[in-house]
């Protein structure tokens, strides 16, 4: 599978996202710059945590205005696989492909530690391969990963299984106190209806290998290789 | 013409940053301050464009760009000072 890194002026995770892809998963991957127009034959586009364009306006808010965005959207439009991770996410929400939008997280604190993630729908092609039951203990990173949707569109994201992953302690509860930055519904992850167009807060490419501390988030990445 | 745009939460979305200040507010003895809203402020200085054109576009773009409607709300105005030149 070829998989192509988005780089945008201020994404800090994109070089540990491609190591993983590359070097971990053995994967073609190439890096993709925000002001090209081509996707050059990628299978799946990632977008990289970090802060795109200082995370100025809104986080995500610039990043969606890239050339390069405007070929990820009809990408996604065709069917093509996108992962949005933490700024990737942002982007992906202010861009429209998924619905919402992230407001500061409700402590007002920059979050960078260990959360455990339940899978909700392991039936996407971005967790088939996670165990059932498995919880995924990946780390965050994030400012502003407090998640919120009008009561109308949670609704209908919780009807048609869109929540990929949810913050709950290490039973597997979805406690308040587990919901760290205080997203509705303690939403981590969120898929589209398609279910091509991925974004999650937690950063899987920090995950990836034992020496790093945990190799859940690896489990994402094969379920996207392995179909 | 010069413009000003005022970007704040919806009353539906819980503003953590103005709790916070209302909080130092009231710890300052301020017991009166019932609730603070925090929001952003834009000037935008434009050329080349009449004020009916403005009216047009000016909140186009505030609901594009300067605004995310899913949880932002805006208002604007021309400002007099530049008005009357």
């Amino acid at each position: 599978m070829k998989f192509g890194v988005v780089i945008f002026p201020g994404s800090n995770c994109d070089h540990d996202t491609y190591y993983a892809l590359r070097d971990v998963l053995h994967q073609e991957t190439i890096f993709l710059w925000h002001k090209d127009h081509d996707l050059r034959g990628v299978d799946c586009v990632v977008l990289p945590g970090g802060f795109s364009y200082g995370d100025y306006l809104r986080s995500g808010a610039i990043a969606r205005f890239s050339p390069l965005m405007q070929e990820v959207r009809e990408f996604a439009d065709r069917g093509g696989v996108v992962l949005g991770i933490c700024n990737g996410f942002q982007v992906l929400l202010e861009l429209g492909l998924l619905p919402g939008a992230m407001l500061r997280n409700k402590n007002l604190k920059f979050l960078c530690q260990y959360v455990h993630l339940r899978v909700d729908n392991a039936a996407t092609r971005f967790t088939r391969r996670i165990p059932r039951g498995r919880l995924l203990r990946i780390p965050i990173a994030h400012f502003d990963g407090n998640y919120f949707a009008p009561a109308g569109t949670l609704k209908e994201i919780e009807a048609g299984g869109q929540v990929v992953f949810r913050y709950v302690d290490e039973k597997g509860e979805a406690t308040e106190a587990a919901n760290v930055n205080g997203s509705a519904g303690g939403i981590a992850g969120l898929i589209n209806k398609r279910g091509n167009v991925l974004g999650m807060m937690p950063h899987p490419e920090r995950a990836s290998e034992a020496l790093l501390g945990s190799e859940d988030g690896r489990l994402i990445f094969e379920s996207l290789v392995h179909q | 013409m010069r413009v000003r745009i005022l970007v704040s939460f919806k009353e539906s979305v819980l503003d953590p940053q103005g709790q916070t200040v209302k909080n130092a507010l009231l710890t300052l003895g301020y017991g009166f301050v019932r609730d603070v809203r925090q929001g952003k402020v834009f000037e935008l200085v434009l050329d080349g464009i009449s004020e009916p054109e403005a009216r047009r576009i000016v909140p186009e773009l505030a609901h594009k760009v300067l605004a995310n409607p899913i949880i932002e709300k805006f208002t604007w105005e021309i400002l007099e000072d530049e008005k009357k030149v």
